[in-house]
C-alpha cells in the first residue's frame, strides 16, 4: 500500500489497523490516546506499550491541550506535494497527558507562534480524512 | 592512551562536483576507488578481507557479496551500514572492531557517491522515498503523523531544533553564521572544495533566505557528486604503509529516536552518550584533541555537536564559537577541508570527508591548511533527525 493524495495534491494518511480509532475519533474532533494501566499514556498507536511491551492498553479521551515544544516555519517545501502551502508552520507539541505529538498550526500569524504556546488540538478534514492541527488558546 | 589495534592507512577522495560528468554504476565506482585506496597505502588486491558499504543500487540486497564478486575478493567480514550520514563513521568503528576482534586483518570502506545509472528507472519512485526518510510505508508511524502535516527530509526536523535552542538559550544569528563563514574560509585552502575561491561574509549569511525559520540557506550543506574510501587494517600491517598509521583509537555509537517528534529532548543530542565512550575508550581528555572534524549538516548540528561531545557545556556552544577560531590556523581548528557546508556533501562520502581531512591532517598530508601539530582529532557521525550518532577518535601512530 502506498499513500494516497487528497484532490488539492496533500498526502493523506495511510492508517494502520492499530490506528484505525484514533483516526475514527479525530473525524469526529475527538484526541484519543493509548493508555498503559503502569505506564500511562504513549502517542504514537502501537500494538505494545512502548514502555514495557504489555498489550493491555486502552483508547483513551484525552484533553487536547498542551504547549508548543518547538516549531519551525517549512518555506522550501521539498515535498512537491506541500509545495502549493508554503509558508506553513509545522509544531511539535506536549499535551498535558505527557506526550509529543506533532501537526500544523493553523489559524494563527506565522511570527506569533512561541515556544510554549498554550495550544489545543483540532484536526483539518480533507477528503474525509484527519489530519492533526494546533490552535493557538489564546486566539480562541 | 587508546588502542592501537587498527589504523587506517590511505585514502581516495574524489573532487566533489556539482554534476558529475557522466552516469557510473556503484559497482563501477567502488572498483576506482579501491584501486585508488589500495595505490595509496601500497596494498595488494589480494591483501583484503573485508568489505564495509552503504548500499549498492544495482544489488539492494545481497549487496556485499555483489560487490566481492565484482572486485574478485575473498572476504572473512561483510557489512552493510544504514545509518544515514552517520554511515561513514559506523563503517570505521566497525571495521576498526572488526580487526580487533580478529576476524579479518584489511577492510575497505567504500562510499561511491556518483549518479549510477540504475537509478534513473527507479527515480520516481525512490524521490518520495528519499525525502520521506523510508517512511512512507504502510504502517509507519510517518506515513499516518508526519507526512501529511509536511514534515518531511531533514531541514523543518533542524529547524524545529534550532527553534528549541532559541527559546532555551538564545540564539544569536551572527555566530550561527560565524560558523557557515570560518568552514567556507577553511575550503579557501583546499582546492578540491566545491566552495573554493567563493569566500561568504556573516552578512551573506544574514540575507540569505529562510528555509525552514530559524535555518537559512547559506546554513545547510551542498549536496553534490563525488566519493571517498579508506583501508583500515591491523597494526602490524600498517607499519609497512607509506603514510603515518592512524589508529582507531575509541569509538562509541549512541541512537535514540527515529523522527525528531520523538527525539526525548531537541537540546541533548545522543552524541553526547557516544562521546563518553569514544573518550573513556581512547583514554583521552577533550583538551588533547588537536582537531575537531564535526558531521556538519547544518549550522546547528555544529552547535549541538560542540556541546553533545563536551567541548563545552549544553547551552554554551555559542560562547565557544565566539570565542574560539574555527579556521585551520585558528586555535580550535574544525573541519579544515571546508567541512560538507562549503567542501560539498558528496552522498555518503560527505560523512566520510571528516575522517579522509582528519587522517590527511594526522598523516601531514594537508598541504596549505595542514594545521601545525595534529597527532589526535575527533571525528563525529550524524544521521536521520539527529538520531544516529556516532564518535570516533583517531589518534596519529
Amino acid at each position: 500500500m502506498m499513500l494516497a493524495y487528497a484532490e488539492n495534491g496533500r498526502p493523506l494518511p495511510l492508517v494502520a489497523p492499530i490506528s484505525q480509532p484514533f483516526f475514527d475519533a479525530a473525524r469526529e474532533q475527538k484526541l484519543l490516546l493509548q493508555k498503559c494501566p503502569r505506564d500511562g499514556f504513549f502517542f504514537y498507536p502501537r500494538s505494545h506499550c512502548p514502555h514495557c511491551l504489555k498489550t493491555d492498553w486502552s483508547w483513551q479521551p484525552a484533553r487536547a491541550s498542551g504547549k508548543v515544544y518547538s516549531f519551525t516555519i517549512e518555506r522550501m517545501g521539498q515535498d512537491p506535494s506541500q509545495r502549493a502551502r508554503i509558508p506553513f508552520v509545522i509544531a511539535v507539541v506536549d499535551l498535558d497527558e505527557g506526550v509529543r505529538i506533532i501537526g500544523n498550526i493553523v489559524d494563527c500569524a506565522h511570527e506569533d507562534v512561541r515556544v510554549s504556546m498554550a495550544v489545543n488540538v483540532c484536526f483539518e478534514i480533507i477528503d474525509n480524512m484527519p489530519l492533526t492541527c494546533f490552535r493557538s488558546v489564546s486566539a480562541t | 592512551m587508546g588502542k592501537k589495534t587498527a589504523a587506517i592507512v590511505g585514502f581516495s577522495e574524489w573532487k566533489p562536483q556539482k554534476k558529475w560528468p557522466t552516469s557510473m554504476f556503484s559497482l563501477e565506482a567502488m572498483a576506482q576507488l579501491a584501486a585508488e585506496t589500495l595505490a595509496d597505502a601500497k596494498f595488494e588486491k589480494h591483501e583484503i578481507d573485508g568489505i564495509v558499504i552503504g548500499g549498492v543500487p544495482e544489488s539492494p540486497v545481497f549487496a556485499p557479496s555483489a560487490v566481492a564478486e565484482y572486485l574478485n575478493l575473498q572476504t572473512s567480514f561483510n557489512e552493510i551500514v544504514d545509518l544515514g550520514g552517520a554511515s561513514p563513521a559506523g563503517m570505521i568503528w566497525r571495521a576498526a572492531a572488526a580487526i580487533e576482534v580478529g576476524v579479518c586483518e584489511s577492510v575497505l570502506v567504500l562510499c561511491p557517491g556518483v549518479p549510477s545509472p540504475s537509478y534513473r528507472d527507479a527515480k520516481s519512485k525512490l524521490l518520495p522515498t528519499m525525502i520521506y526518510m523510508g517512511g512512507d510505508a504502510w504502517g509507519s508511524p510517518q506515513s499516518q503523523w508526519e507526512i501529511p502535516v509536511g514534515l518531511v527530509a531533514a531541514v523543518p526536523s533542524y529547524a524545529m531544533a534550532a527553534q528549541r535552542y532559541r527559546a532555551i538559550y538564545g540564539y544569536d544569528e551572527e555566530i550561527l553564521a560565524k560558523i557557515s563563514v570560518q568552514h567556507r574560509d577553511n575550503a579557501q585552502a583546499n582546492p578540491n572544495a566545491i566552495f573554493y575561491g567563493k569566500p561568504i561574509t556573516v552578512d551573506d549569511v544574514m540575507i540569505s533566505r529562510y528555509v525552514a525559520d530559524p535555518i537559512k540557506l547559506l546554513e545547510i550543506v551542498m549536496p553534490c557528486d563525488g566519493g571517498g574510501a579508506m583501508l583500515i587494517t591491523s597494526a602490524e600491517r600498517a607499519t609497512r604503509t607509506p603514510h603515518r598509521p592512524t589508529f582507531v583509537s575509541g569509538y562509541g555509537e549512541f541512537m535514540t529516536h527515529k523522527s525528531i517528534t520523538n527525539m526525548p529532548d531537541f537540546l541533548h543530542s545522543p552524541l553526547a552518550a557516544a562521546s563518553e565512550r569514544a573518550f573513556r575508550m581512547a583514554g583521552m581528555r577533550r583538551e588533547e584533541i588537536d582537531l575537531a572534524c564535526l558531521y556538519d549538516s547544518f549550522t546547528i548540528t555544529v552547535l549541538l555537536a560542540i556541546e553533545g561531545a563536551g567541548f563545552c557545556k549544553p547551552g554554551q556552544g555559542q560562547a565557544f564559537v565566539r570565542e574560539h577560531d574555527l579556521r585551520y590556523h585558528g586555535d580550535w581548528p574544525l573541519n579544515t577541508h571546508g567541512g560538507q557546508l562549503s567542501f560539498g556533501q558528496p552522498r555518503l562520502a560527505g560523512g566520510l570527508s571528516h575522517f579522509i581531512e582528519a587522517t590527511r591532517q594526522i598523516q601531514g598530508r594537508a598541504d596549505a591548511r595542514q594545521i601545525a601539530h595534529c597527532d589526535r582529532a575527533f571525528c563525529s557521525g550524524s544521521g536521520g533527525m539527529l538520531s544516529e550518532q556516532i564518535a570516533v577518535i583517531l589518534e596519529g601512530a
